[in-house]
């Protein structure tokens, strides 16, 4: 079995996996990093959203091998010494969520979306998270909540860095 | 108000309690559970739509090294398991003996020692079919030359289920007879699937030490799970805990009990340990609840002048395989038999026919409110069918037609007391919103010169009828729709509340803790909200059909008014007055003409369990139960306007705008509110613009995932546009109504109505959901076609 060596949430594990196994099972039932769930098979939900690398992968089509060597940041990684990310914050702000599911990824993915585009207009946020699906919210207020995470991190920059 | 001040006094936009997991990913799902020892459950699915099973062959299977045991239906027979009740009081395969009957069945359950290596035993298994004539298209189950798809049945000859009629069949036949105008629809409320982001699953684990079973699982509905579970096993309830852990949606389709769930009860039996088994979502797609499917024939009549006289409706439904329909006994078509609307009208009478055919079980689900999204989209595009011939604008027959505040309580010709509503002022509010007269000049200007898409304007003025129900005439299964509540104070005043009902997202642990807080004016922040855990919280039915707040919301404030009486006696032990003496205000007794002498909710509890001498009479602590039955339904109501864009060209439909005002009346919490109305509106472009699930004519299904099965994006949806009006229930203790399913019910019609509108100049008078581009397009072309049959 091939061995990878993966930083999950600035954790470094090493471990023996099967080629076939993806990475979203890898973190979730070997790391015991289960706050970021499977919403489909098809690769359409986007609720396993994690950053590799720092860029939004869909983590359901990735192999754990294929994580070798990189750095994985989950919703779990987010914030710095108990604090939240901004993103998440604002999430809680705006009402961005209500089953909680597609959150892990909707928030990753949105921290993905700024750092593209730190001042996105509500077109760009809607296209940007087009990849992530919800069932709950109608999208209106995870929109909000990510122009309201905008506005905040372009106020305190060099918080968003450190984080 | 600020927040401070909305957190003290209960009602108001809260910030959600249940956020700080999610945010952080520390939601407890059912696939994030792990138990010592656990094993890993998958279902073999049969490929074939109706065939008859020769053989299962499990000895490959059960030869590799991972796996632990292969249950078939041959297995659970043995047991007297093979088959499960349904909510319909139907009975459902759980592992095929016989025959199969829809594409995707449950043949077989392997259990292993993790989730791939049971997923490699499924193809080991080797089964053979016979293949029978499957029935597809449900206009043609009552055919003489139908094949019986139950034939399980000793004696059964076809495939009807039932007939059932509600209102007065002579009455609506005479007002038919002698209307001036009759106009008729054919209209199909296409299959489509509630598809929750997280499937259906369960972590089953039988203790046969203590001889108890626990089971965690995707439930709405813990405590009426947990009763079906003791019938269906034979284990007492009170060897029975059912637990719901945080559910990532439900919208239905967790209300019943799936194959998946028995397979894995009598897999922790039979391996002794732990198993867990979650579907994947092709699974979750095509055999759990699907929603819809009625196919219906609607009839009105009216005066030429636009006076609505009555309505007459068929419908045939097509229950797929098994009835697992859920809804109350008495109602086989749920409360379809409130489709005559928000409209006053003579008579009305409505038929429906159920019938099997080789698909899914299911029908209730996907906040349609035990039918009502079918009989919302009914009546209110026959109002716009009626609006075209008339020649009327369907705002002005509305206004014309709509019930008038004072006749409420209303007594409907089919059998309903609506509770209370001010309808014209709803309606009025949301086209000056929409700047109505405005938009009905762009439209006009824009078909005379001819430029740009087609636009169109929809309108939709539902009434719905939610928290179900009174015990005498509403029950699932012999068990009466009430619910528990149970409140216990803390010595130091913070609380615990105990909830039949099961949050999916709707915000139950701040919303109920917000009642407390309203009525014991204690910090909502010191109420903790315990629920889907059968051993911890009272029996009661669970939640949907949007009851939550109708009927245990209603027990939450019954139980905390009587810890609030309670409250008085010992205060008034405290102060030394009698408790005629005390008067209330938020958080305190005091003695009346002398606020300063009075005893804060903390101090009282502090005293309850205190040294304090109590009235005779007077057990001490400070806590309650109670069971509510609710008198009478609660009937919220909405105005949806719906503004389309429509490219003749390609078909393809744009939601521009989407104004939509609701009464729900009072609101516990309008954040909460509005993000429900969001989402449901999501709900409502999705259907009419993109889901339906057709079958093929083997019965294959084709839309077993996202790939074809398309939920609305973040760019399909517009940035909603929300109104409120206010129109207390007046039998429910805080005066609010239901409000979850109400977009659900109220946005297709709104969405079909403007694309229809829009295409007025085609002088096309009906087309059938999903709007698609490729059928708006065939509709332009006057050819449209079935969107429920790939069958050339």
């Amino acid at each position: 079995m091939p061995r990878v060596k993966v930083e999950v949430d600035g954790v470094t594990y090493e471990d023996d996996v099967e080629p076939r196994l993806l990475l979203i099972h890898y973190l979730r039932d070997r790391l015991g990093k289960v706050g970021t769930p499977v919403g489909c098979d098809t690769t359409n939900c986007g609720a396993c959203t994690v950053l590799l690398d720092g860029m939004s992968v869909k983590s359901c089509s990735v192999l754990a091998v294929q994580a070798d060597g990189h750095q994985i940041v989950t919703v779990e990684g987010l914030g710095i010494d108990g604090e939240l990310h901004p993103m998440q914050r604002a999430f809680h702000q705006e009402h961005a969520l209500q089953c909680g599911f597609c959150t892990p990824g909707m928030i990753i993915a949105s921290i993905d979306l700024l750092r593209e585009n730190a001042d996105p207009s509500e077109e760009e946020i809607r296209e940007g998270l087009e990849g992530n699906l919800c069932r709950c919210t109608g999208y209106q207020n995870i929109v909000r909540a990510v122009r309201t995470a905008a506005d905040e991190m372009r106020r305190a920059p060099e918080r968003e860095a450190a984080s | 108000m600020t927040e401070t001040q909305e957190r003290h006094h209960g009602f108001g936009s809260m910030r959600r309690k249940e956020d700080a997991r999610f945010i952080r990913g520390k939601g407890n799902f059912i696939d994030d559970i792990r138990l010592p020892g656990m094993l890993y459950g998958a279902v073999l699915r049969s490929p074939h739509a109706h065939a008859r099973l020769v053989s299962v062959d499990t000895s490959a299977a059960e030869a590799h090294p991972q796996v632990k045991a292969v249950i078939t239906g041959a297995t659970l027979a043995g047991l007297n398991l093979a088959w499960m009740p349904t909510l319909s009081n139907d009975v459902q395969a759980v592992l095929a003996t016989d025959k199969v009957r829809y594409q995707g069945q449950e043949v077989a359950f392997v259990i292993a020692d993790n989730h791939y290596a049971a997923r490699d035993a499924l193809e080991l298994i080797d089964v053979e079919y016979e293949a029978l004539p499957p029935v597809v298209d449900a206009r043609r189950a009552l055919d003489d030359d139908a094949a019986v798809i139950r034939d399980d049945v000793e004696g059964r000859t076809d495939n009807h289920i039932f007939d059932w009629e509600a209102g007065d069949r002579d009455r609506t036949n005479q007002v038919f007879d002698g209307a001036e105008v009759v106009v008729a629809q054919d209209m199909l409320y296409p299959r489509v699937h509630p598809a929750p982001l997280e499937t259906c699953g369960i972590v089953a684990d039988m203790d046969k030490v203590t001889g108890k079973l626990t089971v965690w699982t995707t439930t709405q509905a813990p405590h009426a799970h947990r009763t079906v579970y003791a019938l269906v096993a034979g284990l007492p309830e009170h060897k029975i805990r059912v637990v719901a852990p945080d559910i990532g949606g439900g919208f239905g389709n967790k209300v019943g009990i799936y194959p998946g769930y028995v397979c894995a009860i009598v897999g922790s039996i039979v391996a002794g340990k732990p198993v867990k088994w979650v579907e994947d979502r092709s699974e979750n797609l095509m055999t759990t609840s699907f929603a819809r499917d009625y196919h219906m024939h609607g009839e009105i009549a009216a005066t030429r002048d636009g006076r609505i006289r009555g309505l007459r409706v068929k419908v045939l439904a097509d229950h797929g395989a098994f009835n697992g329909t859920a809804q109350p006994t008495k109602f086989p078509a749920g409360f379809f038999h409130v489709f005559t609307g928000s409209y006053d009208m003579e008579a009305a009478h409505c038929e429906v026919t159920g019938v099997y055919t080789n698909k899914a079980p299911g029908g209730v689900a996907y906040a349609c409110s035990f039918r009502i999204t079918e009989a919302a989209y009914l009546v209110e595009r026959m109002i716009d069918v009626l609006a075209l011939e008339l020649d009327m604008d369907p705002a002005e027959l509305r206004l014309k037609n709509l019930l008038k505040p004072e006749q409420f309580p209303y007594q409907s010709t089919t059998g309903w007391e609506y509770d209370s509503g001010d309808y014209p002022r709803t309606l009025r509010l949301a086209m000056d919103m929409a700047g109505y007269e405005d938009l009905r000049r762009e439209q006009a200007e824009r078909r005379e010169s001819g430029t740009g898409p087609l636009m169109g304007i929809g309108i939709s003025f539902f009434t719905e009828a939610v928290g179900a129900g009174p015990r005498k005439h509403m029950d699932i299964l012999g068990l009466g729709m009430a619910d528990g509540a149970e409140l216990r104070i803390h010595p130091t005043g913070k609380a615990v509340l105990r909830i039949s009902v099961q949050t999916q997202g709707q915000g139950h642990e701040t919303t109920f803790a917000q009642i407390v807080a309203h009525e014991l004016g204690i910090p909502a922040d010191d109420v903790e909200v315990v629920h889907g855990d059968t051993d911890q919280t009272p029996f009661g039915l669970g939640t949907y059909g949007s009851r939550s707040t109708p009927v245990s919301g209603a027990a939450t404030a019954v139980v905390a008014r009587k810890v609030r009486d309670r409250a008085r006696i010992v205060a008034g032990a405290m102060l030394e007055a009698a408790v005629e003496d005390l008067e209330w205000e938020p958080g305190r007794w005091f003695v009346r003409g002398d606020p300063g002498s009075g005893a804060t909710m903390q101090e009282i509890a502090m005293a309850a369990h205190g040294a304090l001498e109590l009235p005779e009479g007077v057990e001490g602590h400070l806590d309650a139960t109670t069971v509510y039955n609710p008198p009478n339904l609660t009937f919220p109501f909405g105005a949806y306007i719906c503004v389309a864009d429509v490219d003749p060209g390609t078909g393809k439909v744009t939601v521009r705008r989407f104004i939509a005002v609701d009464d729900c009346g009072v609101r516990i919490n309008p954040m909460i509110v509005e993000g429900q109305v969001h989402g449901g509106l999501a709900d409502g472009v999705g259907m009419a613009l993109m889901q339906v699930m057709a079958f093929d004519e083997d019965g294959n299904h084709l839309g077993a995932s996202f790939m074809d099965y398309l939920l609305p994006t973040s760019m399909e949806c517009p940035s909603w546009e929300l109104g409120q009006t206010v129109t207390l229930s007046p039998h429910h203790p805080l005066g609010a109504k239901g409000v979850g399913e109400s977009a659900t019910v109220g946005s297709p019609a709104a969405i079909v109505n403007a694309v229809v509108d829009a295409l007025k100049p085609y002088g096309v008078r009906h087309a059938d959901m999903p709007l698609t581009p490729a059928n708006v397009w065939r509709v332009i072309q006057g050819r449209p076609f079935r969107t429920d049959l790939a069958i050339p």
